[in-house]
């Protein structure tokens, strides 16, 4: 099962390797992580997504909490929170294909932000599940690069997590 | 008036502020500033041979203290010098505080000579660490490295410090300690409390399982009430000896894979266990998915990550032992003792903790049963192994600050520095390393640590000539193939290694020389090497396979004449080679 958490951790050299550390020390499967500044520059927020059943989350959230500089740990539940992530890909395109891209484009609300004689760069916002569909549609014309950003995530409504 | 200082001697009154009144160290190149004050200062600096020393003695002397313990090293290979002491502090929950020298902060990644990157090397194997890169950090980091290290579950802290660090000019503050992310826990829940003790008084066959937790809270008084206002049963971890007297008709002693028969067969047929400051270790539940299949689990850790780790807990009191067990102890109404009782007692009765005595040649338990009988107030620092186990086995312990030996990590070489350090901490106290000929090579350079400071300890090696754990097992499950195990005539003369140092030497090859031989050595106040010549074919027993379920205990057979002949074969080689014929 797939869990996703959200810590909050001093804005300190080392950090993310304390977090990598432990993840790899004590077996913990990670399967995506960002990292990015928060309202308060001392603070950075990662979002985790995690592999495992409860036992191993609430050993990821514990075990976490006991790093002097995480301050918060939080699990976001998929479906009491909003989930994004961006992608930008270089697909192979040229006269012929060009239009039909763009239609794909345009259903996926996706932007082109670079184009040239044989190449498009298509950047798309949005669930994993969007994400990889576009990609899929996208296979037939040739990825020739991508680059993903890992999910973010925050709660729906007023409940916020941080510091 | 102005508080300017350099950053060492920032360093020291910040040492000092801590209240700690010795360091174990050795200096280098990027800590002259550092050495050139403690030179000027009053700090009682003991100087070790080798860092890893160091490490022991600061982690020996705050076990036996329950302060912390503050070792130094320089940059490079003294820092990872220190780093086996470090994870052996580490696993074992020993408030220390570890001090390297690190290259001018405008070195730091240039790989410049004697750069290690010890904060990263030290990541997973420490409480916490710092890396210093300014010296109006000191005072602040010092004095929250002091206040991770003896707070909540406690734990080594590393301070890294650049030389240049140590040189600055920096007015001296004393800020309050504030970390927003961390957040120790202390009082357990009083819901959990009432549901435990509620699970207590409904239990039949309660056994209460304690570990180091309980030393570090020292929370034994609190454990001793509890226990024997409603009779049920101690059984304590290797880490936990000492916190219950096992003089005591409830005590069962020590658990686990070289643990009682009685203590492992309680835990099986227990409803309900009490597990107070304990984290169900591979060595204490053996095949974990049948371990104690008919208990309800209590589990008291100061750790919110150590309860539900290895076992499933019924009802999980996350706080501090001495104020979870003094709220148990007021929740319950006492109990008689019972039906349970008596069947413990029937199972101690069939299986006593015992060995075959011998008169021609000395048995190791014998050894420890002479220096329980003629020191038995003594701190016991023990290296790993076969020594270990018989001294957890065959020694009375009765005081949780007493007992001193590596558990978790299990360092060979540990007990003699530890016992070192243990004896600058209580120096009112005799102080003893039962060791083995293996274990006391790794850290034998700190005879001269002893000798030059006069830390009158007292080292008793059960010499069996090999290194007896790992000889046992090839002998159990490697059908005596003894690859790499027979030191033999490899080891040198325990007691010419002793003179030679200038400490005490002496040695008993003979049952009736034992205890005239730790009577001499318990006369003198200088550094004594006991060096007992015993049977190299014992084996700790009773033993729990690897991997099988602890009722599943064995006692072990006894070895096979050709067999013995074999070991004998080795053994007397040894001797011939170090004391003559006559030796035989």
């Amino acid at each position: 099962m797939r869990h996703t958490i959200a810590v909050i951790v001093e804005n300190k050299s080392g950090v993310l390797t304390r977090i990598a550390g432990l993840f790899s020390r004590r077996s913990f499967n990670i399967d995506g992580l960002s990292v990015g500044a928060t309202d308060n520059p001392e603070y950075s927020r990662m979002t985790i997504t995690v592999e495992g059943d409860d036992e191993v989350l609430e050993q990821v959230i514990k075990q976490l909490s006991k790093l002097i500089n995480v301050i918060r740990v939080t699990e976001l539940v998929p479906a009491e929170s909003v989930e994004r992530e961006l992608a930008v890909i270089k697909v192979t395109a040229d006269k012929d294909s060009r239009s039909e891209i763009m239609q794909i484009v345009n259903i996926f609300r996706a932007k082109i932000i670079d184009v040239s004689a044989r190449s498009m760069i298509i950047e798309v916002t949005g669930d994993e599940e969007k994400i990889n569909a576009i990609v899929q549609l996208l296979r037939q014309f040739g990825i020739k690069e991508m680059a993903r950003t890992g999910k973010v995530s925050m709660i729906r409504g007023a409940r916020v997590i941080k510091a | 008036m102005s508080n300017k200082m350099t950053g060492a001697q920032a360093v020291l009154e910040s040492l000092k502020r801590e209240g700690v009144d010795v360091v174990f160290g050795l200096p280098g190149g990027v800590l002259l500033p550092l050495y050139d004050a403690i030179y000027q200062s009053d700090l009682h600096h003991i100087l070790v041979r080798h860092e890893q020393g160091a490490a022991h003695m600061a982690d020996g002397y705050a076990r036996a203290t329950g302060k912390v313990g503050v070792c130094i090293a320089t940059s490079g290979p003294g820092a990872t010098n220190l780093v086996t002491g470090i994870a052996n502090a580490y696993m074992d929950s020993v408030p220390m505080v570890a001090i390297t020298g690190q290259v001018n902060t405008w070195l730091i990644g240039k790989d410049a000579f004697q750069e290690a990157d010890i904060t990263g090397i030290t990541l997973p194997i420490t409480k916490h660490n710092y890396l210093l890169r300014s010296a109006k950090d000191i005072t602040r980091v010092f004095r929250e490295a002091f206040y991770i290290a003896r707070t909540g579950r406690p734990g080594p802290v590393l301070i890294d410090l650049p030389r240049d660090v140590t040189v600055d000019e920096v007015e001296f503050t004393w800020p309050e300690v504030s970390l927003p992310g961390y957040h120790p826990s202390f009082k357990a829940h009083e819901m959990q409390i009432k549901k435990a003790a509620k699970a207590l008084m409904e239990a039949e066959r309660p056994v209460i399982y304690v570990g180091g937790g309980v030393k570090y809270a020292a929370a034994h008084r609190e454990l001793y009430s509890l226990a024997t206002k409603i009779n049920a049963p101690v059984t304590t971890t290797l880490m936990g000896i000492g916190c219950f007297p096992e003089d005591h008709p409830l005590s069962l002693g020590m658990l686990g894979m070289h643990g009682t028969k009685y203590a492992n067969y309680a835990i099986q047929e227990s409803d309900l266990i009490l597990a107070v400051g304990a984290r169900f270790d591979d060595r204490v539940t053996g095949k974990i998915s049948s371990f104690a299949p008919r208990a309800k689990i209590v589990h008291i850790d100061v750790d919110p990550a150590e309860v539900g780790k290895n076992v499933r807990v019924d009802i999980p009191v996350v706080g501090d032992a001495k104020n979870a067990l003094e709220g148990l102890e007021k929740e319950v109404s006492p109990k008689p003792k019972g039906a349970w009782n008596e069947k413990i007692d029937g199972w101690r009765k069939d299986h006593p903790l015992t060995y075959i005595p011998d008169m021609t040649i000395i048995k190791p338990q014998y050894v420890i049963e002479k220096l329980c009988e003629l020191a038995p107030d003594a701190i016991i620092t023990t290296e790993v192994g076969q020594n270990q186990m018989w001294a957890a086995q065959f020694f009375v312990h009765k005081d949780p600050q007493k007992f001193i030996s590596s558990g978790g990590l299990g360092t060979m070489g540990y007990g003699f520095p530890a016992a070192i350090g243990a004896k600058m901490g209580r120096p009112e106290c005799e102080v003893i390393d039962i060791a083995g000929d293996g274990s006391f090579l790794m850290n034998s350079q700190e005879l001269a640590t002893a000798v030059v400071n006069d830390i009158p300890v007292k080292i008793a090696i059960l010499n069996n000539g090999c290194l007896g754990m790992v000889r046992q097992w090839q002998e159990l499950f490697f059908e005596k193939r003894y690859s790499a195990t027979i030191l033999g005539r490899t080891s040198p003369d325990f007691v010419k290694l002793a003179e030679a140092y200038g400490a005490v030497g002496l040695r008993a090859t003979k049952p009736s020389e034992v205890e005239p031989v730790i009577r001499a050595a318990l006369a003198t106040d200088r550094p004594t090497l006991m060096d007992f010549i015993v049977n190299p074919a014992e084996k700790v027993s009773p033993m729990v396979p690897a991997g099988a379920t602890i009722s599943e205990i064995l006692e072990l057979e006894w070895c096979d004449e050709g067999h013995i002949g074999h070991l004998e074969k080795h053994y007397s080689d040894q001797r011939k080679a170090i004391f003559g014929e006559e030796g035989c």
